[in-house]
């Protein structure tokens, strides 16, 4: 029986320990660990899901099986065992033969994983080709082969294109192909599906799922969003801070995870809040709003009209492209539109932002996604929310001390960050000053694209919990500029539903989110991912039934 | 070809030649602010106010300088760039074989110089931090710090003084043979190439360390490539723009930036004719070889633009 398992056993890490050097700015550079004796084991044709929020450890891990690490990361300890010899004491020339033979990588972004300077093909069968274990020939009637499977359109010729003209959800597909087509025994998917919209997705996971079974290929899938992993998965790790949380099947993962922090990353959606009751009258309105990039004739925004009431939340909802962003740029005035008004308390605001007066300027301000870029890295937390308060009130000195030290305790830090630099806080912590910042305007409208999108799910919870509250204090409306549905379902009071540059639906949360549906909305909604085994398999037999019917 | 790309083409093509125009202007003008004029040049100390009227009305120097300007231009554009005061000699005839001889000794510091930097920026890049990599920017900074002359009579003193391999005045002529040219140029093509190697190899190394950051680098690496063809397949295509740009500018320094190692090695090139009609204040002869130095200039750096441009894929093949 033991011998038996030896066999069909494909990758065994014992105690891995994976330290890193880092050199924080102005200190003697340090060690630091990555990875605290992790063990784990995986047999042939089995899909293990490694879950967990950013610094888990679980790409590192990922990694480690290749014998790779990134930047400065070492592998310090323990023994990587695949196909039965310790592939950490093979050394340099060991991981180039195993690399892309035995174990390949699919990465998060394919678009910047493939080679601009290369067409598909010729990178697809790379791999293949070094290791000798095909002709050229050979190579690509596998590629080809595999990009049928994959569903990809044209698969006769798609190898003949470059990276830049083939959509992301595509190269996802043809990046996994390029894994597929050596044959390993495993493959790493790092987060293959985060980057794309939420109805690329479900067809991309489907794909993957489909390819992994039909050639019976080992799997380390990583990712930080359960739902996903619990469609591919047949065991799920839980890391946290580099060590092993809980082990186990996907059902007893999701159903009933054992440890307090697996319950957390499972639960971590349900915040509840009740919807309000729009107002009688909006204090911002958008009319009939149409607007284009420079002297370009596509319409970005296509005659999109929505109100905003005070103390109120709208979320945009939509996928890549589909014009959220750009609505925020019209209303703020930083893309002036070419027909259509913004109504701001009952007059209208001028187009431009230069012709705002400052009073306008003030009423509306923004939260952005990548709150690092969003902050001055050379100036102190205090001098980051304090220039609004110079800016906008005159507050000097002492009284602006105060009120930074208010806004802190608001955002639930603290005084004691204010004289912390950006880059001495967490990504939570960055965007919490963020708000901070906006929040000290005493603005009407905070508009917030996309503010949770580079946080890890538990830290993003805390964020909209936080804004919720902020909203109960002060009375600020949001808009809510998203592409997280339960993020939506979670903080909305209306919806806008985008697609295209047009608003297909518009109303309260509890007429946006009950049938009947729009065929997009319908799509849109279907896509969520749902922590329940199987729903992969249901939502992709509901759609072809619905593209039957059409 | 896609016209993307033709269009882009053209536009720096047109840009170049307005670019030019500018710069006649600008020649024109500095020559014209000069005090004195051509008149008191030729004349010098034996000027009489009625000779230099006289001179004045015969060269014309008296309409406007706009009309001047133009003159000089369809002389330009027609292949006459007039005549040298100081000799009387056709401008257009004695520069002829003095390009050809800067062009020819630019060239062959080129063959040199270009693929042994990028060659030493790959090196560099593949042991980076390493000790051959420190090496090989320590060697290549030192070559570049140390001024032109002193490198060229360095070169002079080991290789034509003390051991006698080569000349140490490299005197070519109409007709010589190829290989006593190429031994001719043998040092003033050594000392350009030392100074201009650093420069392109260390662009070089700093263009390809930039991509090797990228995630297509580490997606080659984790296919089982080796460091060399990680960099020279996946990582070098990528980092040609830069490269491109930098050796054109090298090039246009070796052509245009020779004078002083054309001095020191007495070699009959543009510099050298250049710095010889300075001290005699020929101003026709300082605005032809200007315009010519501002030509090579503008059309290296349009060709390493247009070169950058059909290296992107993007624009290549669009969607």
């Amino acid at each position: 029986m033991a011998d038996q398992r030896a066999k069909s056993m494909l990758l065994d890490i014992r105690n891995l320990r994976i330290e890193a050097t880092v050199f924080p700015p102005g200190e003697a550079p340090k060690n630091i660990v990555l990875v605290h004796d992790v063990s784990l084991t995986l047999e042939k044709g089995k899909v293990l899901g490694l879950i967990g929020e950013s610094g888990a450890g679980k790409s590192t891990i990922g990694l480690a099986s290749m014998g790779y690490g990134r930047g400065g990361v070492r592998i310090t300890g323990g023994e990587v065992i695949l196909n039965g010899r310790d592939i950490l004491k093979g050394g340099k020339e060991g991981f180039r033969k195993l690399r892309g033979r035995e174990v390949c990588y699919v990465a998060q972004s394919a678009a910047a994983a493939f080679n601009p300077a290369h067409r598909l093909m010729d990178q697809v069968v790379e791999a293949t080709l070094l290791h000798g274990t095909a002709t050229r020939a050979a190579a690509e009637k596998r590629a080809i082969a595999l990009f049928k499977k994959l569903s990809l359109p044209n698969p006769e010729s798609i190898g003949e294109r470059f990276p830049h003209q083939v959509s992301g959800g595509q190269l996802q597909r043809v990046m996994t192909a390029m894994a597929l087509c050596s044959e390993p025994d495993l493959i790493v998917f790092d987060e293959p599906t985060t980057a794309l919209d939420v109805t690329t997705q479900i067809d991309v996971l489907a794909a993957i799922k489909d390819a992994i079974r039909d050639t019976h290929v080992a799997a380390l899938y990583i990712t930080h969003d359960l739902a996903v992993v619990a469609q591919v998965s047949d065991e799920i790790m839980v890391l946290r801070h580099g060590r092993l949380v809980e082990w186990g099947g996907t059902r007893q993962i999701i159903k009933e995870p054992r440890q307090e922090y697996t319950n957390a990353l499972v639960s971590v959606h349900e915040i509840e809040h009740q919807e309000q009751k729009p107002g009688t009258t909006p204090f911002l309105s958008v009319k009939n709003i149409t607007a284009a990039y420079g002297r370009s004739h596509i319409k970005v925004l296509k005659n999109v009209s929505v109100d905003i009431y005070p103390g109120q939340t709208l979320a945009v909802v939509g996928e890549s492209g589909s014009g959220k962003s750009t609505l925020a740029r019209a209303i703020t005035g930083l893309l002036p539109p070419e027909e259509g008004t913004v109504t701001f308390d009952g007059r209208p605001l001028a187009n431009r932002l230069a012709d705002r007066p400052k009073e306008d300027l003030r009423q509306l301000q923004m939260i952005y996604q990548m709150a690092d870029v969003a902050m001055n890295p050379r100036q102190t937390v205090g001098t980051i929310i304090g220039r609004p308060l110079e800016f906008y009130f005159g507050l000097r000195g002492r009284q602006r001390d105060a009120r930074v030290a208010e806004l802190l305790d608001k955002i639930e830090m603290g005084k004691g960050f204010i004289d912390r630099y950006p880059a001495e806080l967490s990504g939570g912590q960055k965007q919490r000053v963020c708000i901070a910042r906006s929040l000290a305007a005493k603005p009407k409208l905070i508009i917030c694209d996309e503010v949770t999108s580079a946080l890890d799910p538990l830290v993003a919870n805390g964020i909209l919990k936080l804004l919720l509250e902020l909203q109960k204090e002060e009375n600020v409306a949001y808009l809510f500029i998203t592409h997280d549905l339960a993020t939506v379902k979670s903080i909305a009071d209306s919806i806008a539903v985008m697609y295209r540059g047009e608003v297909v639906r518009y109303g309260a949360k509890s007429q946006v989110l009950a049938p009947p549906f729009d065929a997009y909305t319908d799509l849109l909604l279907s896509s969520v991912p749902e922590m329940e085994i199987g729903w992969l398999e249901k939502a992709i037999k509901g759609r072809r039934m619905a593209s039957a019917g059409n | 070809m896609s016209s993307p790309i033709v269009k882009l083409v053209a536009q720096r093509i047109a840009l170049g030649i307005l670019l030019l125009l500018a710069v006649s202007v600008l020649i024109f003008a500095g020559t014209q602010i000069l005090p004195g004029d051509v008149a008191q040049a030729i004349l010098g100390q034996s000027a009489t106010p009625e000779s230099l009227a006289n001179l004045r009305e015969q060269l014309g120097l008296n309409d406007p300088a706009l009309i001047r300007y133009f003159r000089w231009l369809g002389g330009v554009v027609t292949g006459d760039l007039g005549s040298a005061m100081s000799s009387g000699q056709d401008i257009a005839t004695s520069i002829k074989g003095r390009l050809w001889n800067t062009l020819f000794l630019a060239f062959w510091a080129a063959v040199v110089a270009v693929p042994l930097a990028i060659i030493l920026g790959l090196i560099a890049v593949r042991y980076r931090n390493g000790w051959v990599d420190k090496l090989i920017s320590g060697l290549a900074l030192a070559s570049t710090s140390f001024p032109e002359f002193f490198i060229g009579y360095v070169l002079v003193y080991f290789f034509a003084v003390k051991y006698q391999i080569f000349p140490g005045i490299s005197t070519v002529y109409d007709g010589m043979p190829f290989g006593e040219r190429m031994q001719a140029i043998m040092l003033p093509a050594a000392a350009l190439t030392l100074v201009v190697l650093a420069h392109m190899m260390r662009m070089t190394r700093a263009a390809i360390l930039n991509v090797m950051q990228s995630a297509y680098v580490e997606t080659a690496e984790l296919k089982g490539l080796s460091a060399f063809a990680v960099i020279r397949r996946h990582a070098f295509p990528n980092a040609i723009a830069p490269i491109i740009n930098v050796v054109m500018l090298n090039l246009a320094y070796l052509i245009v930036g020779v004078v002083v190692v054309e001095v020191i090695f007495v070699y009959p090139g543009m510099g050298q004719y250049l710095v010889d009609h300075v001290t005699k204040r020929d101003v026709p002869v300082v605005q032809a070889v200007g315009l010519i130095f501002a030509a090579v200039y503008i059309s290296l750096n349009i060709i390493a633009d247009i070169a950058a441009i059909v290296a992107n894929p993007r624009l290549r093949h669009p969607k």
